[in-house]
Order: C-alpha cells, then structure tokens, then sequence
C-alpha cells in the first residue's frame, strides 16, 4: 500500500529531529562544561555564596567545589522544571505528533474507501447539477464513488492527459479529436445535446434580437467599435469558448484582432461567473442553455437569451475514458462501467428528466436514442456534420475493449 | 441587488441554526483537515523551532532568514508545485495522494511550516537570553534548559499554531488545486464558498463564510485567553 508511505516520511522527520534534539545536548554538554565561560559564571556564583574552595595546594580555585555543583543541580529542576519538566515536555511533543498521526490515518482512510472513478468535467454540466444526481445514482447501484473534478473542457482534458482522472465529460468535438489522436483517451460516446445561446441585455443595443447566430456576431462586432455594446468571452479554452471562437471564425472575424480591443471582455472563468460578469457589465455573451436557465429563473441575472435558433449553435456533449494502455493507473473498468450507465436507458433518462421540474424544460436532451433511431434526421445530420470524426462517434483505431458499446450502430 | 444580499444572510442564517447537513460536514471536513494539518506542522516546526531559537550553528541566519522568506508562499504557487509532483504523470505520483483528504492536510502542513516555524523561532529568542543561560549555569542540560526556555514562551508558540491554523483553514489554492473540490470528500469551506458563489447559490456561500470567519475568530480569541493567562 505505497499511499500510506508519507506517513513513515513524516514519522521519520519526526523521529530526526527529535532525537536530534535529545542526543545533541550530551555532545554540548560536555563541551560547555569544559568551557572558560560556564567556569566563570560558576565562579561568580561561588564567590557570591562564599563557598570558593581551596584546592590541595592550598589555593583557592575558580572551580566549583563538586558539593555545589550538586546542590545547584537540584536548584535549576525545582525553579525551572516545575512547570514543564522534560518529561512532560517530550510528552506534550509526542502527543502533538500522535494525533497528527491519529488524523493522517484517519484521512487516509477516508481516501482509500472502496474504488472510485475521478471525472473531469465541463463546468457547464456540473453547475446545473445534474453530474450530482447522476453520481449519486450511478454511486447507489453500483458501490462506486465518483469523483467530479468541474473545470473547463480544455483543463478536463489536460488533467486526463497528465492521467489525473478516469473519464473526461466534455464538448469540444475538435479539442476531443486531438485528445483521442494522441493516444490519452478510448471509446468516446456522444451522451447528450442541447444548444448555446447568445445572451445580452434586455434592451439589445446591437439590436440582435431574433437575428441568425453569425449576423447577431457581426451586429454586436459594430456595435463594439461604436461604443454601444460589450461582449464577454469566457477565455478560458473551455467548450463554450471554443465554440466562441469558431462562430467569429464562421463570421469571418478575426478573434485575435477583437480580442485586443476594449468591447471584448475577457473573463477567463466558468460559464456561471462569465454570466455574471456580462450581467453586471451588460454585455453580450455566448453560454449553453443549461447555465443560462439556472441563473435566469434563480433571478442572479436579469440577461435575455436573444438568439437561440441555428444550427450553429449546436452543443453535443460526449464522454471519453482515458487510455489504459497510455495511463496504466487510470481505473478503466470503473470508467467503462460510468460511460456504460450514462448511455443506458436509466442514465439517458436522467439526464432527460433533470430539470424538467424545475425550468419546465429539460437542460440537456439525451443523444443515444436520437442516434440510433432516425427520428429527427436534420438534426441527427447537425450532429454528425459537428461531432463525428471519419463519419462514426469513435472511429475504430480509438476502441479499447468497449464491448457491446457500439453495437447499435 | 442589497435585498439579494439581505435575503442571502438571513438564508445563511436559517442554513447555520437548522444545522444543513451539507454545511455541517463541509465545517467538519475544513477543521479535520486544517487540524491534521496544524498537528503535522507543530510536530516538526516545534522542535525545529528550539533548535534555530536556542542553538547557535553556522549558517543560522541563512536558515532564519530562508523561513522569514517563506512565510509569504503564495498558497497557489504551492498548489501548482504540489500538483505537479502529486499528479499520476509527477515524481510522487506513486503516492496516489492528488484529489485525497490526506493530500490537502500534507500540502497545507508544507505550506503553514515557515509561519509555524519562523513564529515559534521568534517567541524563543524574545525570551530573555539570561534564562537559558540562568538554567545551565545552575547546572540544567542542554536539553532541559531548551525546554525551560520553551515552557517561558509557551504564549508565543501557541500564538504560532494559531495563525498557523488560521491560515491553512483560510487557504485556497492548495485546497483547490490537491484536492479538486470533490462533494462528500474534498470539499472545504473555502473551495466551497467560491464554488457556491460562482454558480450561484449565495445563501450557501453565505453561509460557509460566516462559519468560517467563526471559525478563525473562536480559535483566536480562545488562544489569547489561554495565552494571556500566565
């Protein structure tokens, strides 16, 4: 079990410096004892008790006479050792050091309870709650804890890429392609959709309202220039931020221009604190409808979503288990049994039903029964145009015992 | 937006007095974990401590002045470090410690040392010299006149593990970034407090800072009167 090793670490730390500080003091002792200085202040002493000795040549000497020496021994333990002898000060050091263990073991234990599966997730899909639900059932059924670690989609990915975590939950097909092309992650499944929507404030300045997604950028682009309207950007190469880009990109913007000019804000956080920020600053932005609605009906922010509606708008979020073979830690078996629950028909339906209650529509809507059925083929053509590589969810080459996962296709 | 702010403290009140479950065990985990934490960085700074404060040696004011340096780490400096030599990929990867309780207190025990033991450095050597020197010349060991030495400044040293474990309750970058704010195992009140806030939920927020600044203010006070009493 090499997880409890820092502990025999901090035991041993403990052990040096302790018994550097008891056996040190017999060296010093001795040395000091031989020292002119102890000598002269002994001497002062027994001059002012008047118990200078005189030696066998009959001259008096600057040495203590062995008698006192004792006596004086007994002095220094009555007046300084009452309060905290040795004895009671090695023991308080000790059992400082005994319940910082007590504790170390005791948080070490709650650390390696039974097996878990370490989720690195898209802030989007964490901040609404559903990951929380969907955790806690998947942890119900099948006695395994998973752990969310809520960051943006370029950050999820790179902790899997350090093989920090088990499985990515993340939306960025181009961001996922290049995780998948370098070996870090195995048997991608597109989970659920949903679409972003541009946000701003209620009276529009840029006058976007309604308007297609790439006019409404090129609307709030001259609004920008002309002083009427900001736009905050998450810059935090998250999903949403990706997406960002590749609409200025689509609008024939160049974002590393606009970036330096001053109507374009960059947060550099989540979706729920960008949100606020363009609220507070009443400006447009770009966030996926899940957040949005959270915030809108819990009355944080008092932005409109503007413009809803296009194809471009698409949000298709998929879930990615590390590679086992390039992150031989990582806990794969758990990991495919997570992305297992989240394509079956219980954890589709959660995600269907989350938030229905209380937003009266669902925040994410599932996407394996849409793919399979060809029930609404526009939008399964968007999908595949916008989040299949080589026309499939995970080509084969990205496969790594995925079972019955892809039977359906 | 100041009746948001009302309603989010009588929220925050109404969440403390019901005792919600939710931030009970978050309060629960901070104090566990920052208490582990404190423990760990006694045991080594108090000993450490005696021995800069009493002991002369070559290279003493190196030393000193390398732990008065310290004491400013920034906590999300150390977070980054500790991140990367805990991370699978880093060199104690082995240790399986990133995202654990434990990984948390050690990082947090790393990062109270210098102030533990700069602190405790300071309270030994204000003790007035002559009852070091008092203790050997009436024929005290090395060892028993530190330890007199260390009985004189007990207000000091525990002053030391005060603000020691005020700032590893308060801090946020080694909390955040060892232990990711995992619910129900790694989330404490101050990655708490910016989640809460960042998506929304005031109240809690609120709340959680409230315990907090509690927290931080009984210790305190308690230490002083403790401290003040001899």
């Amino acid at each position: 079990m090499p997880s409890i090793t820092p502990v025999y670490v901090s035991l041993g730390i403990w052990y040096i410096s302790i018994s550097h500080l008891l056996l040190a003091p017999l060296r010093l002792e001795k040395r000091l004892k031989e020292s002119l200085d102890l000598k002269l202040v002994c001497s002062s002493i027994c001059f002012r008790d008047k118990q200078l000795y005189t030696d066998s040549n009959g001259q008096e000497s600057a040495e203590m006479h062995p008698e006192t020496y004792r006596a004086s021994h007994e002095v220094v333990h009555r007046r300084f050792m009452q309060g905290l002898t040795l004895v009671q000060g090695v023991l308080v050091l000790v059992l400082i050091a005994v319940a910082a263990m007590v504790g170390v073991i005791y948080l070490q234990s709650l650390s390696s309870s039974a097996s878990r599966v370490v989720v690195s997730t898209t802030t989007s899909l964490y901040d609404t709650g559903l990951l929380e639900v969907v955790g806690a059932k998947f942890g119900q059924e099948q006695k395994i804890g998973v752990s969310f670690i809520s960051a943006g989609t370029g950050l999820a990915i790179q902790y899997a890429q350090r093989g920090d975590s088990d499985v990515i939950l993340v939306h960025s097909p181009s961001q996922e392609l290049t995780f998948l092309q370098g070996g870090d992650g195995v048997n991608r499944k597109i989970i659920a959709y949903n679409f972003f929507m541009i946000v701003g404030p209620s009276d529009d300045p840029a006058r976007v309202r309604g308007l297609s997604p790439l006019e409404t950028l090129k609307k709030i682009k001259q609004a920008g220039e002309a002083g009427v309207a900001l736009w905050a950007s998450r810059g935090d190469d998250s999903g949403t931020h990706t997406k960002e880009k590749s609409l200025w990109k689509a609008a024939a913007i160049d974002v590393a221009k606009i970036r330096e000019e001053s109507w374009y804000v960059e947060a550099g956080a989540g979706m729920g604190k960008t949100l606020q920020l363009a609220n507070e600053k009443q400006a447009y932005t770009l966030s996926d409808a899940g957040t949005y609605l959270k915030y809108a009906r819990d009355g944080l922010i008092s932005l409109e979503a503007l413009v809803t509606q296009g194809r471009e708008l698409l949000n298709v979020y998929s879930v990615i288990a590390a590679n086992p073979s390039k992150h031989p830690d990582a806990n794969f078996e758990d990991a495919m049994r997570f992305i297992e629950f989240l394509v079956s028909q219980e954890g589709q339906d959660l995600i269907e039903s989350y938030g229905q209650e209380d937003y009266g529509q669902p925040l994410f809507y599932p996407a394996v029964r849409l793919l399979q059925d060809n029930t609404n083929p526009e939008l399964l053509s968007w999908i595949r145009s916008y989040a299949y590589f080589d026309g499939s969810e995970c080509p084969p080459q990205y496969r790594h015992q995925e079972g019955a996962l892809y039977e359906e296709e | 937006m100041v009746e948001a702010i009302i309603e989010g403290f009588e929220k925050a009140f109404q969440l403390i007095l019901s005792g919600d479950p939710e931030v009970l065990s978050i309060s629960a985990r901070s104090i566990l974990i920052s208490g582990t934490a404190t423990l760990l960085a006694a045991a080594w700074s108090i000993p450490l401590g005696l021995l800069i404060g009493v002991r002369s040696f070559r290279g003493k004011r190196i030393v000193r002045s390398t732990f008065n340096a310290l004491l400013g780490i920034p906590a999300v400096a150390l977070g980054v470090i500790l991140y990367l030599a805990l991370s699978r990929s880093g060199p104690l990867g082995f240790f399986h410690m990133l995202y654990t309780p434990l990984g948390i207190a050690l990082g947090q025990a790393i990062l109270i040392t210098p102030i533990a033991v700069s602190f405790i450095t300071s309270a030994i050597e204000s003790v007035d010299p002559e009852i070091h020197r008092l203790a050997k010349t009436l024929g005290a060991s090395e060892t028993e006149a530190s330890f007199a030495v260390l009985r004189e400044s007990t207000g000091g040293v525990a002053l030391a593990i005060t603000a020691s474990f005020n700032r590893a309750v308060a801090e946020l970058g080694v909390a955040l970034m060892i232990g990711g704010n995992i619910r129900g195992s790694t989330r404490v009140l101050t990655t708490a407090i910016a989640m809460e806030t960042g998506r929304g939920e005031l109240a809690l927020g609120i709340a959680l800072a409230i315990i907090l600044l509690f927290l931080v203010a009984v210790i305190s006070v308690l230490m002083n009167v403790l401290g003040g009493r001899r």
